[in-house]
């Protein structure tokens, strides 16, 4: 009987597993155009007080597919020629705990749509919105903000740049 | 009676399926160039000997099946079933000609195999040769003609331009995973992988639209990378090459300007690139001379106004898991942009 428990309980677990790779290709209609504001910087509004602001979600939490498709896009559009892979260079890093202009997802929303100050251009408008939340999956997949089991341990594609060969007994770089 | 009719039927309709095969795309029996000539020659000279070996085992097996077994019905098993001296040395003589017999096909087989790699091979020794650099992506196919002179190195994409009876080095690499050159009309498989160099030599010797496919299993779109080798006269390739060198013309109608005005202000010049445009992206195919090119999406639809217009409104629906993104173009916007795609000729 136990036995018979535990194969359940597993299979159970193995099926729930699945949902990590779940693909959702098509990104629905209202992730397509850019919004205004994800979040709020500052409670100060002109024009008297505002209704609470809805709380926004990345749609794509925990989706092993969707961080890995962030990872090429992070790429495609060039993050890496100013933050590199994370370490940063002529842009700040991005794998740290203090943010600038913070760290939660709403927060990477406003500065990838509007830009910042010192040379973080403005991709509103440009980049479709449901990209711009697989870019910021990926972007806290790297400072561990997502599941474990959703992030991959490696590149999905194998690296492509012809690399250096060395000649092991010459030591020969060809 | 009706056996001999049935085989004779079977006959005919392996013949017949055989005889489908030529003049069709993506065909390695209706070669278009000397090496698949040379391929197909070896696959005929195997056929034949081979169907031959396989009608003769088969028919013996049969008549195995059906004749008097003599040896049994007159001697009892219980005192001796060892054949006569006569049938031994009748059996030890035929078992020794078919070994011998099977040798010497197989090693007839070897030889012309060999011979044919080596004449497949010795086309790289040719010196006037053309290059071109071919790397897969998921999932489509980069194309770019290499020219010591810079300014005609020529980027596309999809589509291969050859001039007929000039052998053609193709250098093969890949951006992502392995995938595999195939034009079964030129030539054999040539798979292309990250971080190497692979090379194979095509030539074609009469003008025509061959037909390949991405021959190494590559993710979910696989099936929809194909490409066209269209081989042409000298004089009708060297047109061809330097029409596609020009930058796009700009468009002069106001439509077109639009649609021109959409491309730049959308996330499409950020994979895409048109020369004369300042949109330059590396990460999708070309599109200076898009409205020349046969098919869309690596030719999986007709390259037309209509077929473009749904790969731009929805890709997700054309090819699941492409990496072309969807945007929200406005209504207004779409008719332009397609119009000003199909206009660059």
């Amino acid at each position: 009987m136990r036995t018979v428990s535990a194969i359940a309980c597993c299979s159970m677990l193995i099926v729930a597993g699945c949902q990590r790779e779940k693909r959702d290709l098509r990104p629905s209609p209202a992730r397509l155009a850019i919004f205004g504001d994800a979040a709020r910087e500052s409670p100060l509004r002109p024009g008297g007080p505002v209704e609470p602001q809805p709380v926004v979600t990345n749609p794509y939490n925990g989706s092993g597919y969707d961080i890995s498709e962030g990872q090429r896009l992070y790429n495609w559009y060039n993050c890496s020629g100013c933050h590199s892979q994370g370490g940063g260079g002529i842009g700040p890093p991005l794998i740290k705990t203090e943010w600038i202009y913070g760290g939660e997802p709403e927060n990477l929303f406003d500065t990838i749509v509007k830009g910042r100050p010192n040379g973080m251009p403005s991709w509103g408008g440009r980049i479709p919105e449901y990209q711009i939340w697989q870019i910021i999956a990926y972007v806290r997949s790297m400072n561990g903000l997502q599941p474990r089991s959703a992030t991959s341990g490696r590149s999905d594609n194998i690296q492509s740049n012809p690399q250096t060969i060395v000649n092991r007994t010459t030591g020969v770089t060809k | 009676m009706n056996a001999r009719r049935a085989a004779a039927a079977l006959l005919a309709w392996g013949a017949l399926l055989l005889t489908g095969c030529a003049g069709h795309q993506q065909s390695a029996v209706d070669p278009g160039g000397p090496q698949a000539d040379r391929i197909a020659d070896l696959f005929w000279f195997f056929v034949w000997p081979l169907t031959a070996v396989f009608v003769i085992v088969l028919g013996l097996t049969l008549w195995s099946l059906v004749r008097r077994h003599r040896g049994i019905e007159q001697e009892p098993l219980e005192t001796t079933h060892l054949p006569s001296e006569k049938t031994e040395t009748k059996l030890t003589r035929v078992v020794t000609g078919a070994t011998i017999a099977t040798v010497l096909i197989l090693f007839v087989l070897l030889i012309s195999s060999v011979l044919t790699g080596k004449a497949v091979a010795d086309l790289g020794q040719t010196k006037n040769g053309m290059v071109i650099e071919l790397t897969g992506n998921q999932w489509w196919w980069q194309v770019q003609y290499d020219n010591p002179d810079t300014s005609r190195v020529l980027v596309t994409a999809n589509e291969i331009h050859i001039p007929v009876g000039r052998p053609v080095m193709i250098s093969g690499r890949s951006n992502d995973v392995i995938h595999s050159f195939w034009i079964p009309n030129l030539h054999g498989k040539r798979d292309l992988i990250p971080s190497r160099v692979t090379t194979e030599w095509i030539e074609a010797d009469r003008p025509g639209a061959f037909r390949g496919q991405c021959a190494e299993f590559c993710g979910l779109q696989h099936a929809h990378m194909a490409l066209w080798v269209i081989a042409e006269p000298e004089a009708k390739f060297d047109a061809w090459l330097d029409q596609q060198l020009k930058p796009a013309a700009t468009p002069t109608d106001p439509i077109k300007q639009h649609g021109e005005q959409v491309f730049l202000n959308n996330a499409c010049e950020f994979c895409h690139s048109i020369r004369g445009t300042p949109a330059a992206g590396q990460v999708a195919p070309d599109l200076t001379h898009f409205g020349s090119r046969r098919g869309i999406a690596a030719n999986t639809l007709p390259n037309s106004m209509g077929n473009l217009g749904g790969w731009i409104v929805d890709p997700q629906s054309v090819k699941p898991g492409n990496h072309m993104a969807t945007i929200a173009l406005k209504s207004e916007d779409l008719q332009p942009l397609l119009e000003y795609l199909e206009s660059l000729k």
